[in-house]
């Protein structure tokens, strides 16, 4: 039996000014498992990100029409808080993106903003928080020391860690590892398998090979379009339009 | 004939040098020449003893009362203003016209002679609002003269705050309130200070605009309705009155040595937030 899908999106259009970034995409995601949206700059991955938690909303160049369903409601309805719908759907950035304060107050920086004061609450957030994102270990006895001193992969994971606190129901991940080694990879890689037993994961990854490590489905886009999605191993191995078949396997791109 | 690259940088540097060199030298000489003449008249009794026969007794407790209270009337108004509206350019509008305009305001009244803003303030709030020669006017035309100031160092230190801190807040579902009081604002808040004290500054050392909104009353203030004479102020009519250079040496120094700790004071501060969070 197939599982519920936890995003639904259909002929969704976006456009930016004059420039139409997706082009009728319509694409269904299922809870607990990770999903990897793939192709080329410029194909229009970033921007779903950007429609499915209206953080284009910050831009009044943009434009979406069509639907984003998420467990069966649309989330530009007019009675869809819009902060909420942020605390459900949590983003992490491909710039790992810690704030200038201690590892603590970054992890405790999105409770805080939803309104949680009480203490022992939060200590145990953080403390869950890191500890999903295996960085508990190597961070736990310098809490209070500012979060730009970490590494670039611990920054990361740090980011994901403060996402993963405002227990989302799914987290999407914009070429988290790109601008990290291979060590920090694998190890974002591996809390990522822990984590999609508890969330939906949706990544963009920075390479042809990491979604053919780490997800269970995947989705090739190329210019705006949705050329096709499936189980990966199927993708990977049997891609049905050529121009999938091209691009994984490094005729272009 | 072709001058190797090396020599180029040898002659640059050497003219750099002397540049600056110059520049440190001069200001060096005029501190120097300011505290020689002035630090002998800084008693203990010039600090806390009023002004007595038109400054040529007594000390300049009164002015430096006044200085206080003109510089602190000017930054808890101009504050709040010149904040708010770098905030709004920044953070609330898209360009625009509107926010053409308003820049251009600022920039313009920043430009502006204080002698203009003197008569300005003296027109508005000594004539017009009924204030009188008082504390509060020359506070409030010091105000406006400092606002663009604010507005300016507010507005480069809010846009330097990397874009990608708002996203966070946003992401994680923080208001447009959240966002910026909680991940702006502490990044911004070193700059911000810088521009308040930019602005103390320019009140303590401020004399056409107060001369003509304050006055030049010797007395001790008793509220802010009442005339005041700043120690810039003080320091001109001693000097060009004639009524004693050495007198108005020490006001000077005094001057000079509260500027100098403001700055001191203020680069602390900064350090200190600085370092807490990098």
């Amino acid at each position: 039996m197939s599982k519920p899908s936890k995003i639904i999106a259909r002929n969704l259009n976006f456009h930016y000014g004059e420039k139409q970034a997706i082009k009728n995409l319509n694409l269904e995601i299922s809870a607990n498992e990770i999903f990897a949206l793939f192709g080329p700059a410029n194909s229009g991955t970033t921007t779903f990100f950007r429609a499915l938690t209206r953080l284009c909303d910050l831009d009044p160049h943009t434009k979406v029409e069509g639907q984003i369903l998420l467990d069966g409601k649309d989330i530009r309805d007019a009675d869809v808080s819009v902060t909420e719908l942020r605390r459900k759907i949590g983003m992490v950035f491909e710039e790992p993106t810690a704030l200038p304060m201690s590892i603590f107050d970054n992890i405790a920086y999105g409770l805080r903003l939803s309104g949680i004061k009480d203490k022992n609450l939060l200590k145990e957030r953080v403390e869950t928080a890191l500890k999903l994102t295996v960085l508990w270990e190597e961070v736990k006895d310098r809490l209070d020391t500012p979060a730009l001193r970490l590494s670039g992969g611990q920054q990361q994971r740090l980011c994901i860690a403060r996402t993963l606190a405002m227990s989302p129901d799914i987290i999407v991940l914009d070429r988290p590892c790109a601008a990290l080694d291979p060590i920090s990879t694998l190890k974002i890689e591996e809390s990522l398998q822990l984590l999609k037993n508890q969330f939906t994961i949706i990544i963009i990854p920075h390479s042809i090979q990491q979604a053919g490590r780490i997800s269970d489905k995947a989705g090739f886009m190329l210019y705006g379009e949705m050329i096709e999605t499936g189980p990966t191993r199927e993708l990977f191995t049997n891609p049905k339009d050529q121009r999938t078949n091209d691009y994984i396997t490094g005729r272009f791109g | 004939m072709q001058i190797r690259p090396t020599t180029t940088e040898k002659i640059a540097k050497f003219i750099i040098w002397t540049i600056s060199i110059l520049v440190v030298l001069l200001l060096f000489f005029i501190v120097t020449f300011i505290l020689i003449k002035g630090i002998p008249t800084l008693t203990w009794e010039f600090l806390t003893q009023n002004p007595a026969s038109s400054g040529r007794e007594g000390g300049i407790l009164s002015t430096i009362v006044s200085t206080l209270l003109v510089t602190m009337v000017a930054i808890i108004v101009a504050t709040p203003f010149g904040v708010g509206t770098a905030f709004y350019l920044t953070e609330f509008t898209h360009e625009s016209k509107a926010t053409r305009i308003i820049r251009f305001s600022a920039e313009s009244l920043a430009a502006i002679p204080s002698i203009v803003y003197g008569l300005f303030g003296f027109i508005f709030f000594v004539i017009f609002l009924k204030l009188g020669w008082s504390v509060l006017s020359g506070g409030l035309t010091m105000a406006v003269m400092i606002l663009p100031t604010i507005i300016r160092t507010s507005e480069e230190a809010i846009l330097s705050v990397p874009a990608q801190y708002r996203e966070v807040s946003f992401s994680l579902g923080g208001s447009k309130w959240q966002t910026i009081t909680t991940a702006v604002l502490p990044s911004a808040f070193p700059g911000i200070a810088t521009g308040v004290i930019l602005g103390i500054g320019r009140c303590v050392a401020e004399t056409a605009a107060v001369i003509l909104t304050a006055g030049s009353s010797i007395h001790m203030p008793n509220s802010f309705f009442d005339p005041a004479r700043t120690m810039a102020v003080h320091f001109y009519i001693m000097a060009r009155e004639g009524i004693s250079m050495e007198r108005a040496y020490g006001t000077a120094a005094l001057l000079v040595i509260i500027i100098f700790f403001i700055n001191l004071m203020a680069n602390m501060i900064v350090n200190r937030f600085v370092a807490k969070s990098r």
